[in-house]
């Protein structure tokens, strides 16, 4: 929320000071990590979290750039997320021989990977985005289902002819002997480098905040929210709607791209599932985002974590770590959206603050009837 | 004659759909809400008959029966525990947000009770199938079941909608809450009747689902909830017609496509019929156009 | 000179013709009037001339330019700028952020140089805030230029709207029932400070009201609409003194 009542001038101000916690948060947690791990204080169960939890960060960041601030609800994150590792996984695999160096392959991996999932995001934007609320909601939900799918039957192979591929099965790619076989349809993909660790992982997310914030504080990002506040305001004002939905849809969609090839480079095979690349997860991701509060970026990067960590924490409870994970979500709603509980909230606050403020208010108002 | 085979299932899932679909529509109309938990009360109301019947041998009809009854007690509590609090929450995600709890709820209560894998679901029906063309064109007993089922509920609700005061109180929720309330109407007694009848619909849905696939687990719920959705959608949300026309057409997609096109992309070719559908028509099939007062 | 014409304009929703055959001249610099009874299709003839609605016939001329059938955004940019009976502020944004917004299309700079904070992006925005700045002082918004405009009390939002509309610099400007909802004070006020907008911005101003006394102490000129048709058009003393306009208000 922002602070009320200020004079002119020190809005800026205060957004730098904003953006210096919500930095700074992130590059503390990184050191205390790489702390942690330089003295031995983490578990391997711990280091094996690290790479997931920045690609979660960056996925809610990035759908809070479609839920919060541009005001619309996407249920097929994922969908993106999985067409940037398929095509960022796809492009290592195949230059692995052609650029040796690391770090540069896996920086184009992330950008072609990125740009894939732009791409798909405008051109799914361009006719869903008319839409409006739960009907927008659904569709989305049908496109990251229809990704999944297809990636399911896609099958990809290289050999010194270049790349081959097919929608049938391995013998249609015609490869020859020496050929290596990349997409093996629902089978995943598989022998990626393992080139995502997490100090990449907390630079890419610094980069998301970088790009997310600096546009939410820019022209186009203004324009974006009036479409969010009012649409019919904005329009008359002579902001383009379709340009700024597209623009937020498309810049979220690619950063999830981005987020998908860095996560995919953390394994040597993955398979596009229900759980990791379906609605499933489009729903978690949108969970930290509601959680963290809606157009509250610091806040889903916290929530990311937060809830990422939790079934980890919870793992002494084995079987019914997921069902104490359930009923902590379901409270933790009741108890932050509910009417009454905020009400609720508000009278327990007023009431350890209260009786001085009640004082003050007092002599205030008898000072004003004099 | 494999062509109508496939119509014949088709029409069977279909009519699974429509009556899902009839439960999210009806919920969704009246408490414009998501419900994502729906297609988990499905795969209790599957479970509650599992326990009765496989394990503890009861007779069928008094299974199904008893699961009909315990979804319809589990939907008014989860509306009256999750959802209500939240109803005029200042955002509409909160309420999504917390049906996404309880979808996680139920699914792990399932997972803890009776373990991840698949169970066999013996049916609960025993009419013998129906053989024509001289046994060429083979109809099952669960697929008879289901659209008889399918109709009479289709039937029932219409006229309980169109003839009763419960039914004309949930029309009055539907268009307008606060003028329905200002009126008289009891939103809060509504609102539950609709969860009560949207639950039990699932409860005999999810019966007639694991009939017609003979399993069970903890997740059979979860696609056939999205897809119902979908057909609601299709349909045009918030219309009995819409619910059955959308279900039926979903079925036959489905099963013509699994069998002409693509076995592994039939999904996606389900969801890219709805995409088309909304794109020409952005309501549904008979939904309605509202359009924002400038 | 006219700087809107307005010819044979018509709209039907249905079997209803909200709008038959309006007819209007607005000579620039003009604060023109546009009355009528409740549902007599005010507003949407406001929504006519900004392009919410396609006439089904007519003609609108802007400053000798045909603007009929095109979009709200072209329509903005071809200088009609208009508020709301129902206010429709960005909520969640400031109230200097709202004016900013109306300055979309007046000040502007690539979105790479917005998110990578390039120079022109520094220049741009400094400006937008002084322009911002400037316009609400004329509103005496200035002070609360960092509150969030669903916090402003309501006689201000109705003023922040207004000066939304200005940022955009428009050449014709609509108000849809400025005063609504404003004690006697408070309208009074109001009706100074669009006297002042037209003066000190040269614009011309064309206002849909309900108080008789704000219209009668500003508006140069009226047009009376009833069920959708002009009732009569002329000076606003010659038109408040009309016997039809008075039977179409009072009823008879």
């Amino acid at each position: 929320m922002k602070t009320e009542k200020k004079k002119t001038g020190t809005l800026f101000t205060a957004n730098t000071k904003q953006l210096i916690i919500t930095y700074g948060m992130v590059i503390a947690a990184y050191l205390i990590c790489e702390i942690c791990i330089l003295t031995g204080n983490m578990s391997n169960q711990m280091k094996g979290l690290l790479v997931p939890l920045c690609y979660y960060v960056i996925m809610a960041v990035s759908l809070n750039l479609t839920v919060g601030i541009l005001g619309e609800l996407s249920l097929g994150h994922a969908g993106f997320s999985c067409v940037g590792l398929f095509v960022g996984a796809a492009f290592s695999i195949s230059m692995q021989d052609m650029i040796t160096a690391p770090y540069l392959r896996f920086f184009l991996a992330i950008l072609i990977g990125a740009l894939a999932a732009g791409v798909i995001g405008l051109l799914i934007g361009i006719p869903v985005l008319r839409l409006k609320g739960d009907y927008l909601a659904i569709v989305t939900l049908a496109f990251c289902e229809i990704i999944k799918n297809v990636v399911n039957v896609i099958y990809l192979g290289k050999d010194s002819a270049g790349l081959h591929i097919s929608a049938k099965d391995t013998a249609s790619l015609n490869l020859e002997e020496t050929g290596t076989v990349i997409i093996k349809g629902p089978q995943g993909i598989s022998g990626m480098p393992s080139d995502a660790n997490f100090t990449i992982g907390i630079i890419l997310i610094l980069i998301t905040l970088f790009i997310v914030l600096n546009l939410i504080h820019s022209r186009d990002g203004r324009a974006i929210m009036a479409i969010r506040d009012n649409l019919i305001a904005a329009e008359s004002v002579g902001i383009n709607i379709t340009k700024y939905k597209l623009m937020a849809f498309s810049i979220s969609a690619a950063l999830a791209g981005a987020a998908g090839a860095f996560y995919g480079h953390n394994y040597q095979t993955i398979k596009a599932t229900t759980n990791n690349f379906g609605y499933n997860m489009s729903i978690m991701i949108l969970v930290f985002v509601v959680l963290g509060g809606i157009g509250n970026i610091r806040g889903s990067i916290i929530a990311a974590v937060i809830l990422t960590l939790l079934p980890e924490l919870l793992r002494d409870l084995s079987e019914y770590r997921l069902l104490i994970y359930s009923i902590i979500l379901i409270g933790m709603m009741l108890l932050n959206w509910s009417p009454k509980a905020i009400e609720w909230k508000k009278g327990l606050a007023a009431k350890f603050s209260g009786k001085r403020q009640a004082m003050k208010e007092k002599k205030h108002s008898e000072k004003g009837a004099q | 004659m494999s062509f109508i085979t496939y119509v014949i299932s088709g029409i069977s899932l279909g009519s699974v759909y429509a009556i899902i679909a009839l439960g999210y529509s009806m919920v969704y109309g009246i408490a414009k809400m998501l419900n994502f938990a729906h297609g988990d009360v499905i795969m209790v109301g599957g479970f509650v008959v599992y326990s009765l019947t496989n394990s503890m041998g009861m007779p069928p009809l008094v299974s199904v029966i008893c699961s009909i009854i315990f979804c319809t007690v589990l939907g008014v509590a989860i509306e009256r525990i999750a959802y209500r609090p939240l109803r005029n929450a200042a955002s509409s995600l909160a309420v999504l947000i917390t049906a996404i709890g309880v979808s996680y709820f139920l699914q792990n209560i399932a997972l803890i009770i009776y373990g991840s894998s698949s169970k066999v679901f013996s049916s609960v029906v025993s009419i013998p199938p129906l053989k024509l063309a001289g046994g060429a064109l083979f109809i099952s007993g669960e697929t008879i079941v289901t659209v008889l089922a399918c109709i009479v509920i289709m039937v029932g609700l219409t006229l309980f909608i169109n003839k009763t005061k419960a039914g004309q109180a949930m029309l009055a929720v539907s268009e307008d809450r606060g003028a329905a309330a200002l009126m008289g109407v009891n939103v809060n007694g509504t609102i539950a009747l609709t969860f009560a009848i949207g639950s039990a619909l699932a409860a005999v849905a999810g019966v007639l689902l694991c009939s017609a696939y003979p399993s069970i687990s903890p997740y059979t719920g979860a696609m056939p909830g999205i897809k119902a959705f979908v057909a609601a959608v299709f349909g045009g949300i918030g219309s009995i017609p819409g619910a059955l026309i959308g279900g039926i057409l979903l079925g036959l997609i489905e099963a013509l496509g699994k069998a002409y096109i693509s076995f592994q992309l039939s999904d996606a070719i389900v969801f890219a019929v709805l995409i088309v559908v909304l794109l020409v028509k952005p309501t549904g099939i008979l939904g309605k156009q509202i359009q924002e007062k400038v | 000179m006219a700087i809107l014409d307005v010819t044979n304009l018509s709209i039907s929703f249905g079997g209803l013709r909200a709008v038959d055959d309006f007819n209007i001249s607005i000579d620039e610099g003009a604060l023109y009037g546009l009355i009528g009874p409740n549902g007599a299709g005010k507003t949407t003839v406001f929504n006519l001339l900004t392009g919410v609605y396609k006439p089904s016939e007519g003609h609108i001329i802007l400053d000798g330019k045909d603007i009929t059938g095109k979009k709200t955004i072209e329509i903005n940019k071809e200088g009609i700028a208009r508020t709301f009976q129902n206010i429709r502020l960005f909520k969640e944004l400031t109230v200097q952020e709202n004016v900013m917004v109306g300055l979309h299309n007046e000040i502007t700079y690539p979105t790479l140089a917005g998110i990578l904070k390039l120079p022109s992006y520094r220049r741009a925005e400094k400006e937008m805030r002084e322009k911002s700045i400037e316009l609400l002082k004329v509103f005496d918004l200035d002070q609360e230029a960092d509150t969030l405009a669903s916090n402003l009390p309501y006689g201000k939002q109705r003023k922040l709207e207004i000066a939304r509309a200005l940022a955009t610099n428009p050449k014709l400007l609509l108000l849809d029932e400025p005063a609504a909802g404003m004690n006697p004070n408070e309208t009074l006020e109001l009706m100074n400070t669009i006297q002042f907008v037209r003066d000190q911005f040269k614009m011309t101003i064309l206002l849909i009201e309900h108080d008789m006394k704000l219209v009668s102490g500003i508006c140069s000129k009226l047009t009376v609409l009833n069920f959708g048709q002009v009732l009569c058009q002329g000076s606003t003393e010659e038109v408040l003194n009309n016997p039809e306009v008075v039977k179409a208000y009072l009823g008879e």
